[in-house]
C-alpha cells in the first residue's frame, strides 16, 4: 500500500475534572474520553466512525484538528507529525483539513451573509487572493454544492436545515482540502434531506477524491458512506473493519448488539430478527471498567475479562475481544 | 365505535409574520388497545396535532374540527374537562426527558402528585404505587431510586421514568411523541421493547408519533404519513411498507439507507420541505413529487379510502405510482 494520507498512531485525549470535593492541592481526576486509538487512511478512502454519545467521536474529530490537546502521533503524508507543531506551522496544514459540524444553523454565524461564511477560509488561507478571484471561487464552489449563486448575499436564517449544511461544507470545500472531517452531519436533517447530503458528499469525494473521515450514531448513514469502519466504545475501539466486512460478520458483542439495535424500515424483518440485549447504562467514563471497559454490559463477559484488556489486533479485520465471533445462542 | 374519533382537524397559528397552517383537516380513528403510528418529518404537523387533542397548543393556536372521546369534544372542551381527561385517560410521553421533568423536584414528589391530584390518594399511597410503577418499567431498585431528583437518572432511565409517570392512572390512550428519538440506538431499543410490552400489559390504545419509519415497522399495527399538514396516506404496517402506495411514502422509504441490505445509491427526494405560512393550495408534496399533474397543482387531492383498510390523497392512479 502506499503512503497514507494520514496516520493516527496511539491517540489519547484526557480532560482533567475537578470535583467541588477536592482539595486545590490535589491532583485532578482524569477522564480519558479518547483512550489509545490508531487508524490510517488512504487518499481517497472514508473512514466511518461510529458509536454512542460518550464514546468519544467527537473528541477525536477536534483532536485531529488539533481543538483539543492529543498525545499520540499524526503522520499527515509528507511525514509531519502534526501533533508536534506549533499553532504557527500548524496554519500550512489547516487548509488541507477541514471541518463540518453537526448543527448547520449554529455552526454558521448568523450575521454575516453566505458569500462572507463561504469567503472567509479564503482571507485566511489564500490572503494573497484579489477580491474578484476570491468572489469567482465562492460562487463556483456555491454552484458545485447546489447552491444558487445568487444566494449570495443572504443570511445563514433564510435557508433551511438542508441548504445551511450545503454552506457548511461549501465553506470547507472552498480551501480545496485533502481530508474533510465530517462530524454528524447529517443527524439534525429530515430523512429526505438527509439522503440529499449524503448524494451530495458521495458526488463530492468521487469528483475531487476526496478523502473523509465521516463521524455518526447512525450505523446505516455510516454503513452507505464508508470504505473503512471504526466502532468506539468508551474512548477505545472495539472493532474496526472493512465496511462490507464489518455489517456482514460483526465480531464484536458491541458491534452486534449495536447493529441489532437499528431499527428497520421492514415489518417483517423487525419481527423476526433477534436483538442482542445490553445491559443496563453506560458506565462513568471517570471510572471505566477494568480489563475489557465493555464488560459490565457483554453478554458474552467472563472472569478473563474483568482482569486483562482484549490485546490490540492487527489486520484488516480487527476486533478487541477475548472471545469474538457470533453469539452462543444464535450460532 | 372508534376510542377516538378525529375528522377535519385543523391547527393555525396567528403570527406576526401572517397565519401559519400547521394542521389541514386531518381525520383518523384510534380503536381500542389498538397501535397507531405517525409519520412525518419536521414541519408535518404531526406533533401539533397531538397537542391539539390535549389542549397544549401554545396561545397564538387556533382548532377547527372535531375530535370526539367518549362522547365529548376534546377540541371545545373546556380546561376543567380537560384536566378530568389529561394524564388521567389520555397520557402523553415527550420526546425530551430532561425538560419534561421538573429538575427541582425528586421523582417520588412528581409522581405522587399525578395521583394525588387525580386519584385523591394519600401520599404515602401515592408514593407505594409509583415505586409499583417503576418496577413495571423496570428500574432497578426503585424503591431507593425514586428519591432521587431528574439529574441523577441518564437519559434512557429518565424516559423510563416519564413513561412509568403516563402510566399510573391507567389511561385509555397513550400518546407518544418522539420518545425515543433524544437516545441512543441500543437504549432505543429496549424502551420500545418496553412500550410494546406495556402496551399489551395495560392494554393500552397508543399513538406513537415519529419520524423513524423503523420504529414504526416494529411498533405499530397501522400508520398514517403525514406531510405539510396532511394525511398522504393511511394503511396497516405490512401494506404500507410493501406496497406504498402514495410518491411520498415511496421516496420517503427510498430515501432511507438501511443496515440490512446494500443499496448502490439513495434516492434523494428533491426540494426544500415546504413553508407552511399561508393558505395551502393542491397538494402540499406538488414541488417535490416526481409524478406530479397540472391538477395536483390547482386542486387538493382528498383523502381517499380504497382496499378495504387503506386510504391515499393523491390524484395519481395508484398502479403508476407502485409500479
Amino acid at each position: 500500500m502506499s503512503q497514507p494520507l494520514i496516520e493516527a498512531r496511539d491517540i489519547r485525549v484526557s480532560f482533567d475534572i475537578r470535583r467541588p470535593s477536592d482539595l486545590p492541592w490535589q491532583a485532578p481526576a482524569q477522564l480519558h474520553a479518547v483512550n489509545g486509538v490508531s487508524f490510517s487512511l488512504q487518499k481517497g478512502q472514508t473512514l466511518g466512525i461510529v458509536g454512542e454519545s460518550g464514546c468519544g467521536k467527537s473528541t477525536l474529530a477536534r483532536a485531529l484538528i488539533r481543538m483539543l490537546p492529543a498525545s499520540g502521533s499524526l503522520i499527515w503524508e509528507d511525514g509531519t507529525d502534526l501533533l508536534t507543531l506549533s499553532p504557527r506551522q500548524m496554519l500550512k496544514y489547516r487548509a488541507d483539513i477541514q471541518m463540518i459540524f453537526q448543527d448547520p444553523l449554529a455552526s454558521l454565524n448568523p450575521r454575516m451573509t453566505v458569500g462572507e461564511i463561504i469567503a472567509e477560509p479564503l482571507r485566511t488561507h489564500r490572503p494573497k487572493m484579489g477580491a474578484k478571484a476570491r468572489k469567482e471561487k465562492v460562487r463556483a464552489v456555491m454552484e458545485r454544492v447546489g447552491l444558487l449563486p445568487n444566494q449570495l448575499n443572504r443570511y445563514p436564517h433564510e435557508f433551511s436545515g438542508g441548504q445551511c449544511q450545503r454552506i457548511g461544507i461549501a465553506r470547507a470545500l472552498v480551501v480545496e482540502p485533502k481530508l474533510l472531517i465530517c462530524d454528524e452531519p447529517v443527524s439534525a436533517l429530515d430523512v429526505s434531506i438527509q439522503a440529499q447530503v449524503i448524494g451530495l458528499l458521495e458526488e463530492l469525494r468521487r469528483d475531487l477524491g476526496l478523502t473523509i473521515i465521516f463521524i455518526a450514531h447512525d450505523l446505516s448513514v455510516v454503513k452507505h458512506l464508508s470504505d473503512d469502519v471504526m466502532v468506539l466504545y468508551l474512548g477505545r475501539i472495539m472493532e474496526k473493519a472493512g465496511s462490507d466486512e464489518l455489517f456482514a460478520d460483526p465480531r464484536h458483542p458491541y458491534t452486534q448488539a449495536l447493529l441489532s439495535a437499528v431499527p428497520i424500515p421492514d415489518p417483517k424483518v423487525e419481527r423476526t430478527k433477534k436483538v442482542v440485549p445490553l445491559e443496563g447504562d453506560l458506565p462513568s467514563p471517570m471510572r471505566p471498567p477494568e480489563g475489557c471497559v465493555f464488560r459490565t454490559r457483554c453478554p458474552k463477559a467472563q472472569s478473563l475479562c474483568a482482569t486483562m484488556p482484549p490485546a490490540h489486533e492487527n489486520g484488516t479485520h480487527q476486533t478487541m475481544c477475548h472471545f469474538p465471533g457470533a453469539l452462543a445462542a444464535q450460532g | 365505535m372508534a376510542l377516538l374519533d378525529v375528522e377535519n382537524l385543523t391547527v393555525r397559528f396567528d403570527t406576526p409574520e401572517g397565519e401559519i397552517h400547521a394542521v389541514n383537516g386531518v381525520s383518523f380513528t384510534l380503536d381500542k388497545g389498538e397501535t397507531l403510528g405517525i409519520v412525518g418529518e419536521s414541519g408535518s404537523g404531526k406533533s401539533q396535532l397531538n397537542f391539539a387533542l390535549l389542549g397544549l397548543l401554545a396561545r397564538n393556536g387556533r382548532t377547527g374540527g372535531r375530535a370526539m372521546f367518549d362522547g365529548l369534544n376534546l377540541l371545545d372542551a373546556s380546561a376543567r374537562q380537560l384536566n378530568a381527561i389529561r394524564a388521567k385517560r389520555i397520557a402523553m410521553v415527550f420526546q425530551d426527558p430532561m425538560t419534561s421533568l421538573n429538575p427541582y423536584m425528586r421523582i417520588s414528589e412528581q409522581m405522587a402528585e399525578v395521583l394525588m391530584l387525580h386519584k385523591g390518594l394519600s401520599k404515602r399511597k401515592a408514593v407505594e404505587e409509583s415505586i409499583h410503577m417503576l418496577d413495571a418499567v423496570r428500574i432497578p431498585d426503585a424503591k431507593n431510586r425514586v428519591r432521587l431528583y431528574p439529574h441523577e437518572f441518564s437519559g434512557g432511565m429518565r424516559q423510563r421514568v416519564m413513561i412509568a409517570m403516563s402510566l399510573l392512572c391507567h389511561p385509555e390512550i397513550l400518546i407518544a411523541d418522539e420518545p425515543t428519538t433524544a437516545l441512543d440506538v441500543t437504549v432505543q431499543a429496549q424502551i420500545m421493547e418496553l412500550l410494546a410490552d406495556l402496551q399489551r400489559d395495560f392494554n393500552m390504545a397508543t399513538i406513537l408519533i415519529t419520524h423513524d419509519l423503523g420504529v414504526v415497522a416494529g411498533f405499530c399495527e397501522r400508520a398514517i404519513v403525514m406531510y405539510g399538514g396532511r394525511v398522504m396516506e393511511e394503511a396497516p404496517i405490512d401494506p404500507l411498507f410493501e406496497k406504498p402506495t402514495h410518491p411520498y411514502t415511496r421516496g420517503l422509504l427510498d430515501a432511507i439507507p438501511r443496515v440490512d441490505q446494500g443499496q448502490d445509491a439513495l434516492r434523494a427526494i428533491p426540494g426544500n420541505p415546504p413553508n407552511m405560512a399561508g393558505a395551502p393550495k393542491g397538494c402540499p408534496f406538488a414541488p417535490r413529487c416526481g409524478f406530479v399533474t397540472e391538477r395536483c397543482w390547482a386542486e387538493t387531492p382528498p383523502l381517499v379510502a380504497f382496499d378495504g383498510a387503506r386510504a391515499r390523497a393523491c390524484y395519481r392512479p395508484i398502479e403508476e405510482v407502485a409500479a
